[in-house]
């Protein structure tokens, strides 16, 4: 009679080795699905910032996140003063009327001291940066909106799965 | 840190390769971190930026992020990226012997 033993493949030898240095990244995909200024310019300055040091940046703008890039929406984008935990007053008078004027208009001052501009012309910087500015397909036909309601800088519309394509090798972020 | 030679001169730089002492900077160390770093070798438009960003940086404390310098240099924002196309943020001040930016714009 003959045994045969069964020999458990060493994970071990094909495992990468422990001591691979961090590779840089190399290009940035971000999904930015909200309009509020504060959702906004995250997604914006994160892309502009990985453009400046010299890593591709595309960005995908979805659902509410289109305001961003609608022509009659990108100088009207504001502070959300109810519904947003972060925001130091009690969500009544989050409510009142002008609250949110007001809130928006200290961030937009608040912006400008750090030399941040207006979300109208960070998409002008981000497209002269050669970051590639794209608006969701399924988002434009729920709110009804064709190409010549976005701002020029947009360079096309894409379905979730062009989206995938071209963000091969790109780290993703969603906001 | 590091000492690294430049121009036949000891240089000391960080880990990311930017000059810790920024005095020590000369023209023929920027042309030499440019031809390292792939921008090559510098003309009128690529001094005009840094020439900027070196003054700028003496009168503000801090080297100058890309908005700034866009708008006070005279030099577009598309322009930048094709004289430093591997990212003008960092390869600007890199170049003109300076710190990394502390700006994100």
């Amino acid at each position: 009679m003959t045994t045969t033993t069964l020999e458990r493949p060493d994970t071990h030898a094909t495992a990468a080795p422990q001591t691979k240095a961090p590779q840089p990244i190399e290009h940035v995909s971000i999904i930015c699905s909200k309009s509020t200024l504060d959702m906004a310019y995250p997604g914006l300055i994160l892309a502009n910032a990985a453009r400046m040091s010299g890593i591709d940046a595309t960005l995908f703008f979805t659902f509410w996140g289109l305001d961003i890039i609608t022509e009659n929406k990108i100088d009207e984008l504001h502070v959300a003063t109810v519904g947003n935990p972060s925001m130091p007053i009690p969500t009544m008078v989050g409510g009142l009327p002008g609250m949110e004027s007001i809130a928006s208009r200290k961030m937009k001052k608040d912006l400008e001291k750090l030399d941040i501009p207006p979300v109208r012309e960070m998409i002008e910087i981000l497209h002269d940066s050669g970051a590639k500015i794209y608006a969701c397909q399924m988002a434009m036909d729920m709110f009804g909106l064709g190409r010549e309601d976005l701002v020029p800088q947009v360079d096309g519309v894409l379905s979730a799965m062009d989206f995938y394509d071209k963000s091969a090798g790109a780290q993703l972020l969603f906001i | 840190m590091q000492t690294i030679q430049y121009a036949g001169q000891p240089i000391q730089i960080n880990d990311e390769g930017f000059l810790t002492d920024s005095s020590q900077w000369t023209p023929e160390i920027a042309e030499e971190i440019a031809r390292e770093t792939g921008v090559g070798p510098l003309n009128e438009r690529h001094w005009a930026v840094l020439t900027f960003c070196r003054e700028d940086a003496a009168q503000q404390g801090t080297p100058p992020g890309l908005r700034r310098i866009s708008k006070l240099a005279g030099v577009q924002m598309k322009e930048l990226y094709t004289l430093f196309p591997k990212g003008p943020g960092k390869l600007a001040a890199r170049i003109a012997g300076l710190p990394k930016p502390k700006s994100c714009i």
